[in-house]
Parts: C-alpha cells; structure tokens; sequence
C-alpha cells in the first residue's frame, strides 16, 4: 500500500508509531545515562573496598562467561522473533519469544544465585562501597531484564490474542529495541565489571 | 544617613577589609572583575531604561522599523563584545586560580607554621604539631608568619572559612584539604564553618589570634600550663555533640592525633579517599 | 504493620509545627468542602483530573505551581522573620524547625514551583504554536502530571505526619545520611524527587518528540518561535539530566535503606561523588528553567514593541550553545572541594564561556526594543525588569565563576543573593511574563492589566530589598542557613531584607487580587478574537479559549511570524469550504491513578511500610500494564460538531467589530 493511497487515519496511525519509536529510543538514551553514571559510580569506587574482599576474590569468569552467552543468544532468538512478526507467523513469533524467554530467566537466574553466593559471604552489598557499587551496577541491569521478561510475557499474550495488529507490532519492536539494549549495557559490565576483576 | 553609616560600616566587612596576602589578592581579584563587569552591565540597564522609554508607544515622534530584525555586522558585534570580555576574565582566573591555589606554600623567608585543623560536631580542634599543644575554638599563630592548615572533618562536611586571611575549604572525614594564610599584623579575626552540618551550625564560630612573636610564646606557655592532655579517650569525649563550645586549651596532645583522625575512616589507607594531591 | 508510623509522628510537640500541619490540613478540607458545596467534584474529575488534553493538564501544572509558590513563600518569609531577630539567639524558631524550612522552601521552589510552572508553560503553548492538536503522547502527559503532584503531595504531607529534611535543598552527604540523619526527614525529600523526576524526565522526552514531528507543514526548524526552541532545548536538558539526579537520590536511598556505603564517610564511601552526580543535573537544571523564560521575554519583547524579533538565529544558536555549555560547567558549585587549579580553572572558564551566549541574547531583546512601539503591558514590564535586574546577577555570577573570588565569597549570603538573583528575575518573572501574556488565551477573557502592574512593582522593589543587603551580608562574611548570629552589624541589613519579603507579600497579594478582578469581570472582557495582543504566531490564530482540536484545519506555515503574515495577506481568518472529521485522545483515570499510587509508594516507603510499598506497587504497574495494552486511545468528533464549534466562534467573531 503505497502512502497516497491511505486514509487520513491510517496515515496518523503509522505517525504515531513513528513518534513512540522516537519516544522510545529517547528513553533508551536517558536509560543508558543512568548505567553510564552507575557504569563511573562503579569505577572509582573499585579501591573502596574497606579491607573486605576484592572483584579478583569474588568474581567467576565461567558464570559471568555463561551469562553473557546467554543474554548474545537471547538477543538473536529475539531477532529471529522480529524476523517472524514481518513474515506474519504468529506461532513462531510466539515460538522465539518463548525461547528468549527461558534465556533470559536462566541469565537472571545464574545472578540470582551470584548475588547469593556473594551474600552467603558475607559480601553484600552493605560491607563496603565498592560493593555497594557492584551490587548496584549489576543489580540495575538485573532488574532491568526481569522487567523484559515480564515485557515478553505480556506482549507474548497479546500476539496470541490480538494478533500481529499494528500497535502489536510497533510494542514488539520497541521491545526488542530495549532487549538489544540490555545486551550493549551487559557486555559493558562484563568487560567493566567482571574482566579487570579477574585480570 | 543610613547609607553613610552603612557605608562606614562596610568599609570594615570582612570581605573588603583584608588583613593578609592571600585575602588581599582574592579580594583584589573580586574588584577587577567587578569592574570589568562594570564595563558592560552599566550601558545594557543604561540602554534597556533609555529605549524603553524613548520607544514608548505613545512616542509616536520615535523611529519605527517594525521588519529590522537582522543585521550581520551587529549580530557580529553582539558576540564579540561578550567573547572579549570573557576572555579578557578568563585569562585573569587562569592565571590567579594557579597563583592563589590553597594548597601552595606561601613564599616567605619566615618558615610555615603547620596547625592542623579538625571540623567536629559543632566545633573546631586545632593541634599545634610542633608546640604539642591543642585548642578548640582558637587560632592562634605569629603575625608575619606564613599558616600552613591541614584541614580534615571527625563528622559531615564542613568549610573552614576564614574571610579576612583566607578565603575557605571543605573539611572531609577521610581526607585532608589545604588552607595557606598569613596575617600581615596583629590581630583579631573570626573564623567560622559556612557549609551548614546541623543543629549547632550557627554557633561555630572560632576566634583567629595573629599574636607578636613573644605574645605567642606566652600564649603557648599558658596553654601548657592551663590546659589538660588530649589522649584518646579525652578525644573521643570531645568528639561528642556539643553547641558553642568555650575556648579549650589541652597541654598535650596524643602523637599522629591528626593522622589517626584520617585513619579511622580510611581502613587499609585506601588512596580514594584523599584528595587529588597533599 | 504501620512500618516506623507512629502517633508521635504528629507535630503535637511544637505550637508553630502543629499551626503549620493545621494550616494544611485546613487548606485542604476548605477547597474540599467548597467543591462540595459547588457540586462540583464530577466536574472536576471528568473535565480535568482524568484530561488528557494539554492545555488543561498545563493549566493544571500552573495551579499546582501557584499554589507551592505561596507555600515556598511562607517559608520564605519565615526565615526573613528569623534571622531578622536572630541576633544572640533571638527569632522563633528553634534550628530543628528552622533548618526544615530553608530545605522545604530550596526544594518547593526549585522542583515544585519553577519545574511544574515551566512544564505547564510549555504544554499549554508549545502545541498552540507549532500548530498541532496534542503533545505526542498525551496520556504520557497526564502521568507526567500526576507523578509532580504526588511528590509535592509528599512534601506537603511531611507537614503533618513526621518532619521534613534539615539537610538542604541539595541533600549533601554525610551529612543526609543515616548516621547523621536518622529520621523520615531526608526520606521525605529523596522519594518527593525521585517521583517526580520521573514525570520530568517523562514529560522531556514527550516535548522532544512533540517539536521534532508534530509541526505543522511548513514549519521548518529554523521557523519555530523562539519559545519552541527555547522548550526543546530545555527538554533535551530535561530528558538527559534528570536521570542523574535519580541516580544521585537513588543512590542515597540504598545507602539509607539498604545499609549500602555510597556516599558514608567510612566503609569505602565517597560523598564527593554525590556532590558530582548533584551538580551533573543541577547545573542543566538551571538551565532547564531559564531557557523557556528566556524564550517567554523574546515572545513578550518582540509583541509588545509590535516589531520582528532581532537576530532570531543569534538566539537559536546561543540557545542550542547554552544548552551543551550547560552539562560542562557542574564543577562550578564545589570550587571549594579541593581539587587541583588546573580543574578548577578549566571549570571556571567554561563558565565563563556561558556567558557568552547569554550576553548575545540580552543584546538581541535590546536590539528588539530599539525602534519599536513599546507597550508597558506587564508582560513588557517584567521582561524590562528581568534584563535590568538580571545582568547584576550576571555580574555577580561571573565574580563567583572566578575560583579564588569563590574562595571568599562561597556559601555566603552572596551566592544565595546571587543565585536568588539569577532564578526569581530570569526565572520566575519569565514565567509570570508568560502567565500574564498567554492568560486570556488560556481562559478566553482579559487578565486585569493595572492588578498585574502592582504585582510587577511590589516583586522587584521586595526583590531589591530583599538580596542587595544579602549580597552585603555576604561581603561581610555572613555564612548561609544561619538560624542565630552573634554579630550585631548584621541586623540591619536582615530587617532591611525582612522588609523586602513583606513587599514580595503585596506583590502576592496583587497577583490574587488579579485573578480575583479578572475572574469577576469576565463577561465583560471576553477576548472574542482569539488575538488580543495584535499577535505574530500561530496560538493567537486559533479562538480563545482554543477548542480541545486546537486547530480546525491544520495551518500551513511560510514564515517565521506566521499568523501575522496570515492578517497581512487577509488569510488569517479564511473558513475550509468543508470540516473534517478529527481524532481526539480521550480521557482517562489511569493518570491520576498512577500518580495517587505512585504517592502512597513513596509514602509507604518513607515509612518503611513494606506490605504497602508492594500493594501500591502492584496497583501502578497493572495501571501501566492496562494502559498500554490498549489499542485504541481516542475518539471521533465529526465534521458536523467541528462545523458547530466553528460556526459559534465566527458568529461572536463577527459580532464585535
């Protein structure tokens, strides 16, 4: 359907996605300067550890390694996801949400069980800045995802029961704009965080 | 009347009444400013009071271009005037923000004369390192002689604001700031913390002191004589709450006092805690 | 069950704690049992409380400010009244109560007058003048709304139920921290301005996208008025800076609720990076707040001179420079912090820079002035006595931008002479001039001239009364936030100060009397034109009040002045052959929903209340789950009732000459 032959409302219907994109990734530009605050928080707080244990004693590469392939692999589960909503087959859409889904309830699990094991410690995140920080900086970003995840399963119900509609779509791709998002702001901790921690 | 006893009465305002070297070439610093500002803002009030009234709509005899709106060679004019300015005063802060900067010494022949400081809740602990003296509330030091202060806090922020010898900083637990003054003569001055930090705030007041050489001595030997000895426990007493604290002399101090203050919030002397530089 | 909640939360224990607890919960059962008597809550909950139109939730913002603006103001006066006696410990008040009232009246006035004052501005006139029929997201809007509300809300209820902050407008650590401040005070403050940051950075981002997709055709960017531009601007500040203070107060709470060591003076703590994270949104707020009045007197000089705006790109560019400037300058307000004389003077001269623009833009509304037709309506008014007051605040800014100037000067009555300065001429006389200019546009009948010139007079004489003898104070080494003095030269200049209050007082006075008069002459003043100002853009083309479309027909726009080029081609008021039909967002609760919860949660958490925090929690996120799950957000008005609006609108037109 080209342009000239839509109705008036269809035209401000499409307007209006357009500008809730906009919206969206304006919002996205806000998130990213609170995980950049948190992101500097973190680093010159690294030294305040208070005499308790440092990332080298506390972190594992093969868990963060774990999560962090699981969060890449959601992401693309996610493209294969948008993928479908263009080709309109709704049961794979709802098939690769699915999929993402159970990725990145692992992911949160895997922290989850980090956090605790770090509590159990008695490294939490009221023993010292410096974890304070960590807890906080990795923390965000793990609320964050929980939020997708809750995110997918909403949007998961409205593909099935709405269908592919426009506005159903248009929530999808904001969606994974945000999902895709989650990922740049992991491999950051990852190669902020876990990385030096361990070299 | 009023504005002539005002007039008088602000010739002695702290801020314009500078006793030392470092108060005087801030103070300086404030007029040549002041007066470079002076420069643009008197003719903008001057120019804003004269066209709204030479404008006015009832002044049909007034030139009218309701369409002027654009001009190059004023908009040119309109950004130059302020860059000159600007750079002629940022050139003058560069250079004065390095020459007045708190943590560099004082040059003099006379050797510094080191006083620590620390800010407590509501009041104000000075250790004379070298005379192993200690005195809450009072400042006391020779005249002439350059003031070396090492600044920490035992509570929440403060700021050591002395107006007519040096200007201020923040006193921050963990850390140390720096503070340089020099007293020209003899004489009495107040000192005070600006940075608000509870219910005693108001009444944190200090009496500075800039004594004769023998003056001091005499001041030190009373205070040895007068004053009881500051060990840790005498410290940790003092370290309470307490409102407008009266003048108190300790004859002795605990060795690294000071240090042990900082200390005791830097666990393991982690360098976050300090300053960019000593 | 009730978390740290008690009886004794209730301010039975101080005579002038329990007047002021009494006072607003008088003020609250009086506007109650009033509605009551008008019958008027349905009303008020169908065409406003659930609106999600902008010219009534902006109508709404301006209440709201208005009415924080008198609660900012006695505790204002307040403290005029105190440190007026203060001397040898004198005054009324004890320094619990009156180191509450100068962190009360910092944080009303900044977040809960100037902000909402500002937003409400730029959501009632924006859509007016970039020709459009909503903001992007109007029920966004509404949420935006409703989230300020609730945290002035917070505020106001710390008057009753516990006590407020004593920690200052800006919340410094460690002082705002547990250790130090154990009570619900700091609590009170962190969750009012969490709460409504969100709704700031929410109603950023909705102006962003409003003013990049929704002008009208023909609108380029350089064609937008000067206000628009001024609004973007500020929007970008809004939607970029407020997340760090969110992060700054987030932080402060987990150090505070969760034990965590931000920002505590032991435990690896680091309370300079709060201060850092403070100023990074405090120094862009500044300017969030001055840029749109900036644009509110360019509006007001250029129609009140009846003369083209000079340097129209001039002001665009030395607003969009503002605008970056402002995130480089945040070092500024902690010259005393101790950092090395290379920062602090690379610091120094980025402020210096700032004033740059600034000054271009004083010069181009003299230049707007010189050869004009000048009217002294007291929009003109308040636009002459913001330049001539605001260049000594320029002054006295570039003195404290010099680190050792600052060295003397910092934390003195001169910096709150100069910031007050800066924020009452270039801030709020700016939105006042707006007020008073779009007023008649807003309610479709005249807002009295002579009640606004009073109004005008009183503000700047109180105000000059009020700061010049600060500045002296300030000279004469008198520290800020001082609740008693020993030193008795100071007296006179705080009753001089104190004097300056009370004529603020009449100029208040005036501004009720305004509403009052103009309220009761509206028959007789109706604005049946839509245009009483003989106007240059395009809100003045549309009726007064404007129909909730805004725009019957969407206008086409070639110039930068475009409804004035409409009356001198004769097209301004040219009728369509034929009305569309148009599609109309439609009300809903959901909003004010949000923004009721979103309060109890801040509530609850204040209190530690945790089964509430969940409850209230819950109830926000189904509302958000709920709305946006809805597809279809609007209703239909069809030709026939635009036509009808239309036609009622030309006939009392056309009844007057």
């Amino acid at each position: 359907m080209s342009v000239a032959h839509m109705s008036a409302h269809e035209r401000e219907e499409i307007e209006t996605e357009e500008q809730r994109a906009l919206g969206f990734w304006l919002y996205l530009m806000g998130d990213a300067v609170i995980f950049a605050l948190l992101f500097a928080t973190y680093a010159i707080m690294i030294p305040g550890t208070d005499g308790g244990p440092t990332g080298k004693q506390l972190f594992e590469l093969n868990n963060a390694a774990i999560e962090t392939a699981l969060l890449l692999v959601s992401s693309m589960t996610f493209g294969f996801a948008s993928l479908q909503v263009k080709a309109g087959n709704r049961g794979a859409v709802l098939l690769w949400l699915a999929i993402t889904f159970v990725l990145g309830a692992a992911f949160v699990f895997l922290e989850v069980r980090e956090f605790a094991g770090m509590i159990a410690k008695g490294a939490g995140p009221d023993r010292s800045g410096f974890l304070s920080a960590f807890f906080t900086l990795v923390g965000t970003h793990g609320v964050h995802v929980t939020m997708g995840l809750l995110w997918i399963v909403i949007l998961g119900a409205q593909v099935a029961f709405k269908g592919l509609t426009l506005p159903v779509a248009s929530r999808l791709h904001r969606l994974g704009l945000f999902w895709h998002f989650l990922d740049i702001a992991w491999v950051g901790i990852f190669s902020i965080v876990y990385l030096p921690g361990l070299l | 009347m009023a504005v002539l006893t005002s007039a008088c009465d602000l010739k002695r305002a702290p801020v314009l009444d500078p006793k030392g070297p470092i108060a005087l070439a801030e103070r300086d610093l404030l007029f040549d400013a002041f007066y470079v500002m002076m420069l643009v803002i008197v003719p903008i009030i001057i120019l804003t009071l004269w066209f709204a009234w030479k404008y006015r709509a009832s002044n049909t005899k007034a030139k009218y271009t309701p369409t002027w709106a654009n001009s190059v060679k004023i908009d040119a004019i309109t950004w130059l005037i302020p860059a000159v300015i600007v750079i002629a005063v940022a050139v003058l802060l560069w250079r004065s923000t390095h020459r007045l900067d708190p943590y560099r010494p004082i040059e003099s022949r006379e050797p510094p004369f080191d006083v620590q400081v620390v800010a407590q809740d509501w009041k104000w602990l000075f250790i004379y390192p070298e005379q192993g003296i200690a005195v809450v509330n009072q400042l006391a030091f020779p005249a002439g002689r350059p003031v070396s202060l090492r600044i920490t806090s035992d509570t929440v922020m403060n700021s050591f604001y002395v107006p007519q010898l040096a200007g201020q900083i923040y006193a921050m637990a963990g850390m140390q700031t720096r503070l340089q003054m020099l007293a020209d003569q003899p004489g009495k001055f107040v000192g005070r913390n600006s940075q608000y930090s509870g219910g005693g705030y108001s009444d944190q007041h200090f009496e500075v002191l800039a004594m004769t050489p023998a003056d001091f001595e005499a001041w030190v030997a009373r205070a040895k004589q007068n004053g009881t000895a500051l060990d840790a426990a005498a410290y940790t007493a003092l370290a309470a709450k307490s409102r407008a604290n009266p003048i108190t002399y300790y004859s002795t101090v605990e060795p690294k006092l000071f240090d042990t203050i900082i200390d005791k919030y830097r666990h393991s002397g982690h360098a976050q805690h300090a300053p960019a530089r000593r | 069950m009730f978390g740290k909640l008690t009886i004794d939360a209730l301010p039975f224990y101080s005579p002038i704690a329990a007047g002021g607890a009494a006072v607003t919960v008088g003020g609250a059962l009086l506007v109650a049992a009033v509605l009551t008597y008008l019958k008027a809550w349905k009303y008020l909950w169908t065409d406003w409380l659930t609106s999600v139109d902008h010219k009534r939730i902006g109508v709404m913002y301006v209440v709201l400010a208005l009415i924080m603006l008198l609660r900012g103001f006695v505790d204002a006066i307040m403290m005029r009244a105190q440190q007026a006696f203060a001397l040898n410990g004198g005054g009324y008040l004890p320094p619990e109560h009156f180191d509450q009232i100068f962190s009360s009246h910092g944080t009303i006035m900044i977040f809960f007058m100037a902000m909402p004052f500002m937003t409400g501005l730029v959501n009632i006139i924006v859509p007016l003048q970039i020709g459009t029929r909503d903001v992007a997201f109007p029920w966004l809007n509404a949420v935006s709304l409703w989230l300020s509300a609730a945290g002035a809300a917070l505020v106001m209820v710390s008057l009753v139920i516990g006590k407020f902050s004593t920690a200052g407008w800006t919340g410094y650590p460690p002082y705002s921290g547990i250790d130090y401040s154990p009570g619900v005070g700091v609590d009170y403050w962190i969750w009012a301005i969490l709460i409504s940051g969100v709704g700031s950075t929410l109603s950023g981002i909705n102006f962003i996208v409003t003013i990049l997709k929704r002008r009208a055709p023909g609108m380029t960017l350089m064609r937008m008025t000067p206000f628009v531009w001024t609004a973007l601007v500020a929007s970008v500040l809004m939607a970029f800076a407020f997340p760090a203070i969110t992060v700054a107060c987030g932080l402060l709470a987990l150090d505070r609720l969760a034990g965590m060591h931000f920002f505590t003076n032991a435990n690896g703590g680091n309370m300079m990076n709060y201060v850092n994270l403070f100023w990074i949104w405090g120094h862009p707020e500044v300017y969030i707040l001055i840029l749109p009045a900036f644009g509110i007197f360019s509006e007001a000089v250029s129609t009140f001179s009846r003369k083209r705006l000079f340097g129209y790109e001039s002001l665009v560019y030395a607003t969009a420079a503002i605008g970056i400037l402002s995130f480089t300058v945040w070092l500024h307000h902690f010259f005393t912090m101790g950092s090395s004389a290379g920062v602090n003077a690379f610091f120094g001269v980025m402020t210096m820079i700032i004033a740059v623009p600034t000054g271009v833009k004083v010069f181009n509304w003299l230049l707007t002035m010189y050869r004009g037709r000048i009217e002294f309506h007291p929009s003109m008014m308040w636009s002459i006595g913001f330049i001539v007051t605001f260049v000594i605040g320029g002054m006295t800014g570039v003195l404290l931008a010099i680190p050792p100037a600052d060295f003397l000067m910092h934390n003195t009555t001169f910096l709150v002479a100069h910031f007050h300065n800066m924020i009452i001429p270039g801030v709020l006389f700016g939105y006042l001039a707006g007020y008073m200019y779009w007023f008649p546009k807003v309610f479709g009948f005249a807002f009295h001239r002579g009640w606004g010139l009073g109004a005008f007079w009183c503000w700047i004489v109180g105000f000059y009364l009020a700061f010049m003898p600060l500045y002296l104070l300030g000279l004469k080494g008198m520290p800020r936030r001082m609740e008693t003095y020993n030193d008795p030269t100071w007296q006179p200049y705080l009753l001089v100060a104190m004097s300056g209050a009370v004529v603020v007082l009449c100029g208040i006075g005036c501004m009720v009397m305004q509403l009052f008069v103009s309220i009761r002459d509206r028959n007789k003043t109706r604005d049946l034109t839509g245009d009483p100002f003989d106007g240059r853009t395009l809100e003045w083309s549309t009726s007064s009040p404007p129909p909730p479309y805004n725009f019957a027909v969407i206008p086409t726009v070639g110039d930068r002045e475009p409804f004035l080029e409409m009356k001198e081609k004769g097209i301004a008021y040219q009728r369509p052959a034929a009305y569309e039909a148009i599609r109309i967002p439609s009300n809903t609760p959901i909003g004010v929903i949000i923004g009721a919860f979103a309060f109890v949660l801040g509530f609850a958490m204040i209190w530690h209340i945790w089964w509430l925090v969940l409850a209230a929690g819950a109830v926000v996120f189904a509302a958000v789950i709920v709305r946006s799950s809805t597809d279809d957000q609007e209703f239909t008005m069809s030709a026939a009732e635009v036509k009808a609006i239309e036609d009622e609108r030309f006939r009392t037109m056309g009844s007057r000459p």
